[in-house]
């Protein structure tokens, strides 16, 4: 395998680095500490980011996913694996920071309520997606499976996004009217650059990933190519 | 309310943890497809006749 000076890559890798470095010092240092809530308000910052990222995530598995099905490209299908991968990394994240800031606020890790009960489906329906597309032995026909499997639980993200403000939950809603969560400026600048160092840590990941698989099918390629041309 | 800094270091460590095991998951492929190329390479510098 011929090694490249990955310029993208390595420019990518140190500003999300950088970013995520940034962010944590804001989280810590600039941001206010929440009257109500105390210190454990920040978690807030790194858990709405990392949603962001999950959904996002997502949503360019839905993107890619209809292009595959219209096109059957490969490089399509790609992009849909490698984002459901990284997106669960950090609708996990998402999950497992919402439980720890649960329950000192609501004094429980999880309950059923409609936000969270989505979010578990999601969880699961993603993760199923990367499990059952490794049991289908025909590389076309899992292509296939996956992209429309991709396109159905993209249904998922707008649910969680409006389960707020459909039904009656506990869930706290930043962007709700009249107000929702108060948030200071300070604490809003926080949120907006832990999104930007989220934001470019899914394209760093995404980007890796990618190229992972690229290698993959670069391999499989060279492997077809021996077996064609036996030794005589 | 309490300050719970333990909520707020647990989310934080599964921050971390959840990224570097992606960056290791991705990393320990990488150089498992890396070893396969270069034994195909070595299999076909092996196999393959060399043309004068």
């Amino acid at each position: 395998m011929r090694h490249n000076m990955d310029t993208l890559g390595v420019g990518l890798t140190l500003a999300s680095l950088v970013a995520i470095l940034v962010a944590l010092g804001m989280v810590f240092l600039y941001a206010p500490r929440e009257a109500t809530m105390g210190e454990v308000q920040r978690i807030f910052y790194f858990h709405v980011a990392s949603a962001w990222v999950g959904f996002f995530g997502f949503g360019v598995t839905f993107a890619a996913g209809i292009a595959h099905l219209a096109t059957s490209a490969r490089r399509w299908d790609i992009v849909a694996l490698s984002s459901v991968e990284v997106g669960l990394t950090f609708i996990t994240m998402t999950v497992l920071t919402g439980m720890l800031w649960a329950r000192p606020v609501w004094g429980t890790y999880w309950t059923w309520e409609p936000r969270l009960t989505i979010s578990a489906v999601q969880l699961l329906l993603y993760l199923a997606y990367v499990m059952l597309r490794n049991s289908v032995d025909n590389p076309a026909r899992a292509a296939r499976f996956a992209s429309v499997y991709g396109v159905v639980a993209f249904v998922t993200v707008p649910l969680s996004w409006f389960a707020i403000r459909w039904w009656r939950t506990i869930h706290p809603d930043l962007f709700a009217a009249g107000g929702g969560m108060a948030l200071t400026p300070r604490m809003l600048h926080t949120l907006l650059v832990s999104i930007v160092a989220f934001t470019l840590l899914y394209a760093t990941l995404l980007r890796q990933r990618i190229r992972l698989e690229q290698a993959a099918d670069r391999l499989a390629r060279l492997r077809e190519q021996l077996e064609e041309s036996p030794i005589s | 309310m309490t300050t719970y800094p333990i909520y707020l270091m647990a989310a934080y460590a599964i921050f971390w943890l959840l990224t570097f095991v992606l960056v290791f998951s991705i990393g320990a492929r990488q150089r498992k497809l890396e070893a396969q190329f270069r034994a195909l390479e070595e299999q076909s510098d092996r196999d393959l006749p060399v043309h004068h």
